[in-house]
């Protein structure tokens, strides 16, 4: 069976070029990079070359970026950092969970939060943020884009209003970095998270852009790496791709990678919504990254055609995994206002660097019977199930 | 194989269902394993009189670990599909609303009829399976004279569960498989090892999944708590068989038919819940003898074996999961309504149980007990 991957925002494969970039750094360079013999040295330069690869991505400079474990070490390591009890923190209602729950726990140790909402295009108002201000609000984290629909957020208007109030502004970019083009100076923000393996770097290694002068709290006690920002070892071969993806995705940008990305996700979208009736895009009418989108299907049971669909080699998500791996229907989606029949409904295609015409023109031919399949078998498509 | 079906299976992570992809897998078939995803454990951890470990073994997180496991050694594709909601109105509402007015309920039975075989049949033919495999103790066939399905008590007489499955319509009898039907629990467990599964001797399950170390008044107690719901005062009078109060109860769901400890009087001879009455709040108690009853009532009646009762029937009735089917006489006595007469007077037959009957191996039907 030929396999199918659409769910890059989940996960990406790691490129051939990262892998090759990589792979020297767990024999042949295998040094602790703060020793200071020649192994220790050999690996503090590759570490080096690669914060400055993801500083000029971000557009800072190489000492304001903090190597990490991944995307949700990064969220909890700048909103556990700059904050503490009688602050108070704006958020929104669609943030990943690595936001959402880290600030429920801060609220529950003696922080307030206010979770702003979003319009049902899947956008936050920055009126609503401005609102949310209060005197002793600290921070505002509000994501550049969402994972469930890839809407981007108006986080330049949020970095000026942080910026009015000297409120510190962060935004998780773990689902815009390598799809977009970033500028930390231009959105004014003083935080920004990343996470390798959403753009082809591997899982476990991320960063966290951090304004140079801002005092941040550690999460974890131990030696002074990372500027004392984030003690333990560093992960050499995860970093050195991370830089490397970081590279490739500012090479995409030049070449245009992003526009043809979008066309092919265009192409995607369009083809399914030109062969099946009583579908629609969730966050049609707003921005969004060039990989993603989150198309509801009348009539199905997500967790059903995401099965299906799995069986038949095209792999693709709906709503969030709990621990057990059984669906929960999305906050993202719900926080748009739609009604949880549509939730249910409603599935997510993501793409990656890998994915070519042929792959979406076979996911073309596979969603539309599918989705016929499943509304032939749904009592409330006004037909009976078999089983009575 | 020659006639490889796709089936899914439906995985508890326990040692029955395990047995039950592993052989069907070994057969040729196309499996899919599922589980379902029911309830949540943690979600009435540390509430008042709960404890605040998980205990329950519904979908339990270590449960989910084992099912995955076996699917992966065995090579099936396995997901797990969330039926939360379902579950909790088609099951623990119910239950607790039974309980709250003096039954005492069967919540496998109604999992298996509004769940297991019904949303996963539904899923299963969604994702493109023939069959619904699990790995209850009982045996399905077509019988041709008759032109219907029919459900059939086990070669393994002291695993039947024929009991909590006479819900079965003849439509999703027709879509069900029972490969563990004519084997006896060692040879599962045997058939288990030979497949190489580590939880070959993992210990059978028995309580009722979603209540935790069994304790159903806790649970309701928790239940109606997080719901926001204050818990209706059920509390009454402790009145005899010939209608003397001879004192208080502290709500009628705490009491079941049949039982003796916890009535909070003392008297010379043994006292016993005879009755309890809904509408008015009553537990009434006498001795062993008033527990006696040659008759039932039953209502919502499912027939398998026959399409209709046009005259009494000779059966014999199961009228708790352990209980040694009783010989008497079956008839219909209103459109949705039965009456059993039994050969010899039955202890404690108990509304909002189930009597279930059977001509020799063959379940004929069953019916809620009014």
């Amino acid at each position: 069976m030929r396999r199918i991957y659409l769910d890059n925002n989940a996960s990406t494969p790691v490129l051939p070029e990262v892998l090759e970039a990589m792979q020297p750094y767990f024999g042949e360079h295998f040094g602790n990079a703060s020793s200071i013999h020649h192994h220790g040295q050999e690996t503090r330069a590759a570490v080096e070359r690669a914060r400055d690869s993801v500083a000029r991505l971000l557009g800072c400079r190489p000492a304001e970026v903090v190597f990490t474990s991944g995307g949700t070490e990064s969220d909890n390591l700048v909103i556990a950092g700059l904050t503490s009890a009688g602050d108070h923190i704006i958020t929104s209602s669609i943030e990943h969970h690595a936001v959402l729950h880290a600030a429920k726990h801060l609220e529950e140790t003696g922080c307030e939060v206010s979770f702003v909402p979003v319009d049902g295009r899947g956008l936050v108002d920055p009126d609503d943020v401005k609102r949310a201000l209060r005197f002793n609000t600290k921070l505002i984290s509000i994501m550049m884009a969402n994972n469930e629909t890839g809407v981007l957020q108006p986080v330049e208007e949020i970095g000026k209003i942080a910026t009015e109030a000297d409120v510190y502004f962060h935004t998780d970019a773990v689902q815009a970095a390598g799809k977009v083009p970033i500028d930390v100076k231009r959105m004014g923000c003083d935080a920004l998270s990343i996470s390798g393996h959403k753009m082809h770097a591997p899982q476990g290694v991320g960063a966290l852009y951090i304004r140079k002068g801002t005092q941040l709290q550690p999460l974890f006690y131990g030696g002074r790496h990372e500027r004392s920002r984030r003690a333990g070892t560093e992960n050499v071969p995860g970093i050195v791709a991370l830089g490397k993806a970081a590279e490739l995705a500012m090479q995409g940008f030049e070449r245009g990678d992003d526009k043809k990305m979008s066309t092919l996700r265009d192409r995607l979208q369009q083809g399914i919504l030109a062969q099946v009736e009583e579908a629609a895009v969730n966050g049609d009418d707003a921005p969004r990254v060039p990989n993603t989108t989150n198309i509801y299907f009348d009539h199905i049971e997500g967790e059903s055609m995401v099965i299906s669909l799995d069986l038949k080699g095209l792999a693709v998500s709906t709503g969030a995994a709990c621990s057990s791996g059984a669906i929960e229907p999305s906050h993202v989606l719900t926080a748009m206002g739609l009604r949880t029949d549509r939730v249910r409904a409603s599935i997510r295609f993501s793409l990656g660097k890998q994915n070519t015409k042929e792959d979406i023109d076979v996911a073309l031919a596979l969603v539309p019977e599918t989705v016929a399949r499943l509304r032939e078998l749904s009592p409330a498509y006004g037909k009976q199930a078999v089983v009575s | 194989m020659s006639n490889p079906k796709t089936i899914a299976v439906a995985m508890s992570g326990g040692v029955d269902s395990s047995a039950v992809a592993a052989m069907l897998r070994a057969e040729g078939h196309n499996v899919i394993g599922l589980t379902m995803q029911l309830w949540n454990q943690r979600r009435l951890a540390g509430h008042e009189g709960m404890p605040e470990q998980v205990t329950g073994r519904c979908c339990s997180l270590d449960d989910v670990y084992d099912a995955r496991r076996v699917a992966e050694h065995i090579g099936i594709p396995y997901y797990v599909v969330n039926h939360e909601e379902r579950f909790e109105r088609d099951v623990v509402r119910p239950f607790v609303a039974e309980y709250l007015s003096g039954r005492t309920p069967i919540p496998c039975s109604l999992c298996n009829n509004h769940l297991k075989f019904d949303q996963l049949l539904v899923v299963a033919q969604q994702i493109g399976a023939d069959s619904v495999a699990t790995g209850h103790y009982a045996r399905v066939q077509y019988d041709d004279a008759r032109g219907r399905w029919l459900l059939m008590r086990p070669a393994d007489r002291s695993k039947d569960q024929t009991y909590f499955l006479f819900g079965l319509t003849q439509g999703q009898l027709s879509r069900t498989l029972f490969p563990l039907g004519g084997m006896t629990k060692p040879e599962v467990r045997e058939l288990a090892r030979k497949q190489g599964l580590a939880l070959a001797e993992k210990p059978d399950s028995q309580e009722i999944c979603f209540v935790p170390g069994g304790d159903y008044k806790r649970f309701i107690d928790a239940y109606l708590a997080e719901s926001g719901e204050a818990l209706p005062d059920t509390a009454g009078e402790l009145v005899t068989a010939s209608g003397q109060v001879i004192g208080e109860h502290s709500g009628i769901h705490n009491f079941t038919v049949g039982q003796r400890k916890g009535l909070g009087v003392a008297t010379g001879s043994p006292l016993y819940v005879i009755q309890i009455n809904g509408a008015d709040k009553q537990v009434i108690v006498g001795g062993d003898e008033h527990l006696y009853s040659r008759t039932l009532r039953a209502r919502r009646v499912n027939l398998i074996s026959v399409d209709d009762l046009r005259e009494p029937l000779r059966v014999s009735v199961k009228i708790r999961h352990r209980h040694e089917p009783a010989g008497g006489v079956l008839e219909k006595i209103a459109a949705d309504e039965i009456l059993v007469t039994f050969d010899q007077p039955q202890r404690a037959i108990t509304p909002g149980q189930a009597a279930v009957f059977y001509d020799g191996d063959i379940v004929v039907g069953g019916a809620w007990i009014a």
